[in-house]
């Protein structure tokens, strides 16, 4: 049968239709196309449609993301989380800039474009050299360094347990101090008028 | 001063202005301690005389304008621009539990986009049986189910974690709204793309995304997928707005609203999770050491005061005062809520307006009788889990400063003798 529920509703897609949208790559490089750009190339794109947001040496300008910078930061009272500081894998940077990048042209990028702008990350992470040639081949050469960083969700073990039962109802402690005030740093927009 | 107290002393002004007939200065408005008679009862109003509107006057209505308070608002330093942010429900003045769609939060990644029904278009594929193409009347035709459930950005409350920051319960607890979805099941979906492909479910995957630039894609597990997921259309009884993902989004109860992935295009069945920059860059809970939590799905029991808040200051003067507020839980039934007056040193159990329901607002009460004294409000709610809403200090001490995402702590209000109230911390 041509369908496979129990309703018939829908119909089959076609080939061509799974290939337009289904880009999506995964960490074991699953959906990586074949292509190859070097960080001399992304820097030109980079500069050429990039750089008025992310800086361009991929810093960041002002409250936009900076993609490059910020290593061994993660356990500072500031973290600066970014492609080489925070990133697991590289397959989510060819993946979210070939889908969703440049931000309000996205998905205009060609395969080896991507290739170089991910290269171009890479470079101004100190993460390759200049000369280093990134393709769907040589994609894995590359470590990031925070590839182990992540843990999955423990609360269940760290958490859930301490917080859990009849809660204290009378006389829970001996003193309470206001010890912030919201209205110190007075940040909260102008209520007169529509937002 | 600044321009927000004056704008909490200019709304007392304005309140104390229309009940002047109660007597100046007269804090407590009781119509009874009036000593002349009101002209509001004694002379006739031209409403009492005249003509209201026709029934033609509106074919679909906004709030009577004396309501323009009631409205999202957004804050400007928060995000770069405006198609990559986020705005706030103003749950200060709201009551009950179904946040009205108009007020009701958006968030979006690249924007609130316009997709037409006839242009929509949802694809299955991956590891299914027959990889699918359905349009949004197909979509209607499967059976459908009704189910309230709260949205919750994983950022709501973020703001608050190193301090306290924003004055007021919309900025504070605002990335939120609750909602009836009509929609189909994402399992009878699933199902009719066939999963004997796929083999054993257990440790498959599903990946979905939007039709947006940004596409928001993220894995969720095969047993959430299969379980309560719902592809809606519908919400508070017609279509989804725009900005909510008109014409179909995806409602993953008593998980981070991000996964409610809006304008939904394509689920793909996979053995192994994407991975996306919403998974991994995003969305991840960074704890003191660097390392950082990663599906963090589900959205903790959590409770906040709307009233009074700062928002809400009380205007009445001393005597009957209903405190209420909101609790909810992604892990279940909210089974009780707690108020304390004094910061948490004494509690008293509030009236729940209704039994909590699975992963859905609660509306809170506690009816007091207020003496004009400084409180330092907070509630604190309990799930059917048994887990008990923690203080900023538990969650800080598991986690540090810099976890962004799912701060569900007690929050404080200090509200003070004349009525208004503060966003503090306290020891």
């Amino acid at each position: 049968p041509a369908f496979a529920g129990k309703f018939g509703l829908g119909r089959p897609a076609l080939p061509e239709e799974i290939s337009a949208w289904d880009g999506d790559i995964t960490p074991d490089g699953t959906g990586l196309p074949v292509g190859s750009g070097d960080a001399l190339d992304g820097e030109e794109i980079f500069a050429e449609k990039c750089a008025s947001c992310h800086g361009d040496f991929a810093e960041g300008l002002g409250n936009w993301p900076k993609l490059a910078g910020g290593a061994d930061t993660l356990n500072h009272e500031d973290p600066l989380k970014t492609v080489g500081s925070y990133w697991p894998y590289l397959t989510t940077t060819f993946d979210y800039i070939k889908r969703s990048m440049p931000y309000g042209d996205a998905g205009s990028l060609t395969d080896d474009e991507v290739y170089a702008m991910v290269a171009y990350i890479l470079y101004s992470n100190d993460l390759i050299e200049d000369d280093f040639v990134l393709s769907n081949e040589t994609f894995f050469d590359v470590e990031m360094p925070n590839a182990n960083g992540f843990i999955v969700d423990n609360r269940a073990e760290t958490e859930y347990a301490q917080w859990t039962g009849e809660p204290c109802m009378q006389d829970c402690k001996d003193v309470v101090e206001v010890t912030m005030r919201a209205l110190v740093l007075d940040v909260t927009p102008d209520q007169g008028g529509a937002a | 001063m600044s321009d927000k107290d004056n704008n909490i002393v200019s709304s007392r002004r304005a309140f104390l202005g229309g009940a002047v007939a109660a007597g100046a200065g007269a804090l407590t408005a009781n119509a009874a301690n009036a000593q002349t008679p009101d002209p509001l009862i004694t002379e006739i109003q031209p409403w009492a005389q005249e003509f209201g509107d026709g029934v033609d006057a509106v074919r679909y209505g906004l709030p009577i304008e004396h309501e323009g308070d009631v409205i999202r608002r957004n804050v400007e330093w928060l995000t770069a621009d405006t198609v990559s942010s986020i705005n706030f429900t103003p749950i200060h003045a709201l009551d009950g539990t179904i946040t009205p769609q108009g007020c009701a939060f958006e968030r979006h990644h690249s924007g609130a986009i316009d997709l037409k029904k006839e242009d929509y278009r949802l694809m299955i594929n991956g590891l299914v049986d027959t990889p699918l193409v359905f349009s949004y009347a197909d979509l209607e035709r499967f059976p459908r189910e009704n189910h309230v459930y709260f949205c919750e950005c994983a950022a709501n409350t973020g703001m608050e974690w190193a301090g306290a920051q924003l004055n007021g319960a919309q900025f504070t607890h605002g990335m939120i709204h609750n909602m009836e979805y009509t929609g189909v099941p994402l399992r009878t979906l699933l199902e009719e793309a066939g999963l004997d492909t796929a083999g054993d479910l257990a440790g498959k995957w599903v990946f979905v995304e939007g039709a947006d630039a940004s596409s928001n894609g993220r894995s969720i597990p095969m047993e959430k997928a299969l379980d309560d997921v719902l592809v809606a259309f519908k919400a508070n009884g017609e279509a989804l707005r725009k900005e909510h993902g008109y014409p179909v989004r995806l409602v993953v109860p008593g998980w981070e609203g991000n996964m409610w992935v809006k304008w939904i295009r394509r689920i793909e069945v996979m053995d192994a999770p994407v991975e996306s920059r919403e998974e991994t860059s995003k969305y991840t809970d960074t704890l003191e050491d660097g390392t950082s939590r990663k599906w963090t799905w589900a959205m903790d029991a959590k409770s906040v005061v709307t009233s009074p808040s700062p928002q809400a200051p009380i205007k009445h003067g001393t005597g009957p005062l209903v405190i209420t507020g909101l609790a909810w839980s992604g892990r279940g039934a909210i089974t009780r809520v707690d108020v304390s007056k004094d910061g948490g040193k004494n509690w008293e159990t509030a009236r729940l307006a209704k039994p909590g329901e699975k992963m859905a607002l609660t509306r809170f009460y506690l009816d007091t009788d207020w003496d004009g004294s400084e409180m330092m409000l907070q509630s604190r709610a309990m799930d059917d889990t048994g887990y008990v809403q923690p203080t900023k200090t538990q969650l800080r001490e598991v986690r540090g400063l810099n976890s962004i995402y799912h701060n569900n702590c007690i929050q404080t209000w200090l509200v003070r003798s004349n009525g208004e109230a503060e966003n503090v911390e306290v020891s």
